[in-house]
């Protein structure tokens, strides 16, 4: 649905958008991920056309943004950074406005307002004006808004800013669930969400792609990813971590604090090698006569491959 | 222009004028402006001791009323949508810059219209107390519609250029002054010291004033109305080139 060809934005001599390409089909729900000022929105506005980008192209559903603006906006429901809209007016007054404006008439208008109104909860401030709404209203109005054309392609600038935890359980599932039948691209510097909703996630830092996969490959990525915790009652730290590290696939093992029983952390010499870890381990458990307490095999930590992918960078800086 | 083009234009149009009316700005705008007009009449204008059943008092302080309540109603235009930040929502929807500059200046050059007719008072005391020749009177409130149009497009331009709204409705003035000053008396009179006639008649050629004239004498010359609609078109013209390479 979206394809993004080698796009780049430049603010005078600043270099934000650096040559990006990637694709988003339908049913995908892609992660856009990345530290302040990485160039996510930038990106997000030029996909929907708000900014022309200064080199490269993006089409979304195989009409070009820059040469055919107006079919590629009717095919995108977007919801901006600021989440913007009009303060004089009210919740209803403003759906209205923004479904006349996507060309839906009569009926259809009332049963498209009150179809965004349920999906994101508005029933109860539907005729207060906006200025008066608490930012999680706002926010959800602005969301309404771009859900408004039931549209193919669904851009979203950081939709859980600013919303209470069950907000954000409400749109993660929202987000989902969307997923199933449109194109969604969504920025959040939340790495949990990526779990949460995403079939995919893009990491950029300062304009470029630094990482492009499933959550699960982007975990894997982590140093963590495929080493064993093991805990045992009645041991001590060292002495495990003595044994452990003496298996032929362990390269390193290191005690991971914590209160309760003491506990070790190997890391495979080979992340091929993975898998026979647990089975190593375990093995050496029964010899030892170790009473297990916990035994668990890490996926990798997301934050910490968002940190090692984007942190040189800002530190340098 | 297609059934989409006007349904959007439309659209915009309605949301503006709602939202002058569902804010205090439009009644305080509409009764300031009746009573300006009403004291620079009757008082300043001397419309009783003039003697004669013409509306002349009326439409002589328009181009200097306008001058500072039309930039008020245009500053708003585009620097409170960069301001909010709902520049970007409008600027995402599929609609075109043109519908949506259209569709804004249509509505606030309709608000000023309103203004102007809620001064028919005006219109039936000097009917009631003479005999005016009503078609002068028409044409005067023609030229003035299409000057508080021009002025208007002018404000909405400098409005496009800034998120200030105070910025917007300085620049905007200074720009109307400009054109008032052109061809104003005093300033056409000074200029004669230095100044060659056809340079004198160039300049004033750019003024409200000079096409105001033939508008307050009954005239309704073509020229003078092309000249109000090329300044309007030329201004919105100027405002699209704006957002589009203003957008941020």
């Amino acid at each position: 649905m979206i394809r993004i060809e080698n796009l780049t934005k430049t603010f005078g001599r600043k270099t934000v958008v650096d040559n990006l390409s990637f694709n988003v089909e339908r049913g995908e729900v892609l992660g856009f991920l990345g530290p302040n000022g990485a160039g996510k929105s930038t990106t997000m506005r030029m996909i929907t056309g708000f900014l022309p980008p200064t080199a490269g192209r993006v089409s979304v559903g195989g009409h070009y943004v820059v040469s055919d603006p107006i079919a590629a906006k009717r095919l995108i429901g977007y919801l901006p950074e600021s989440a913007a809209s009009y303060g004089d007016m009210t919740v209803h007054g403003f759906l209205m406005f923004v479904a006349e404006l996507r060309g839906i008439d009569g009926d259809a208008r009332k049963r498209a307002v009150n179809r965004v109104v349920d999906l994101c909860f508005l029933d109860s401030v539907l005729y207060q004006s906006i200025d008066t709404l608490s930012k999680g209203y706002r926010h959800r109005t602005c969301l309404a808004q771009a859900l408004i054309h039931d549209p193919d392609v669904l851009i979203m600038d950081e939709p859980t800013d600013g919303l209470d935890p069950n907000q954000k359980h409400e749109v993660r599932n929202l987000i989902r669930e969307m997923g199933k039948t449109k194109a969604v691209v969504f920025s959040t510097h939340i790495l949990e969400e990526v779990d949460a909703a995403c079939t995919r996630a893009i990491i950029i830092d300062r304009g470029r792609i630094v990482a492009n996969g499933t959550p699960e490959e982007l975990k894997a990525m982590s140093e963590a990813a495929g080493a064993v915790t093991l805990a045992v009652r009645a041991t001590d730290a060292a002495l495990l971590a003595e044994r452990l590290g003496a298996l032929p696939l362990v390269a390193r093992c290191e005690a991971v604090a914590g209160a309760g029983p003491a506990a070790v952390r190997a890391y495979p010499k080979d992340k091929a090698a993975a898998p026979l870890l647990a089975a190593a381990v375990i093995e050496l458990a029964e010899r030892e006569h170790w009473r297990i307490e916990q035994l668990r095999t890490e996926e990798g930590q997301l934050d910490e491959v968002f940190r090692r992918l984007t942190l040189p960078d800002t530190v340098k800086k | 222009m297609s059934n989409r083009s006007l349904a959007h234009i439309r659209a915009i149009a309605k949301r503006e004028i709602v939202s002058y009316f569902g804010s205090p700005v439009a009644y305080v705008f509409l009764v300031i402006f009746l009573l300006l007009t009403g004291f620079f009449t009757f008082t300043v204008g001397s419309f009783f001791e003039r003697g004669e059943a013409s509306l002349a008092s009326f439409f002589a302080w328009h181009p200097w009323l306008y001058l500072v309540l039309v930039p008020a109603v245009g500053m708003r235009l585009w620097s409170e949508e960069r301001r909010s930040g709902t520049m970007e929502l409008l600027l995402t929807m599929p609609l075109t810059v043109w519908e949506a500059i259209l569709g804004k200046f249509l509505a606030s050059w309709l608000f000023l219209g309103l203004a102007l007719l809620l001064t028919f008072p005006v219109v039936i005391t000097v009917n009631w107390l003479g005999d005016p020749d009503n078609g002068q009177v028409a044409a005067g409130y023609l030229g003035s519609f299409f000057l508080a149009g021009a002025y208007l497009a002018i404000a909405g331009f400098t409005s496009a250029m800034t998120r200030n709204q105070v910025v917007a409705f300085i620049l905007a003035v200074v720009l109307c002054l400009f054109l008032i000053l052109a061809g104003f008396n005093p300033v056409t009179d000074m200029m004669t010291r230095w100044a060659s006639p056809t340079v004198i008649e160039t300049v004033a050629a750019f003024s409200v004033m000079t096409h105001f004239d033939g508008f307050q004498k009954g005239v309704v010359d073509s020229r003078d109305l092309l000249f109000f609609l090329s300044v309007t078109g030329f201004a919105l013209f100027a405002t699209a080139l704006v957002i589009r390479n203003r957008r941020s």
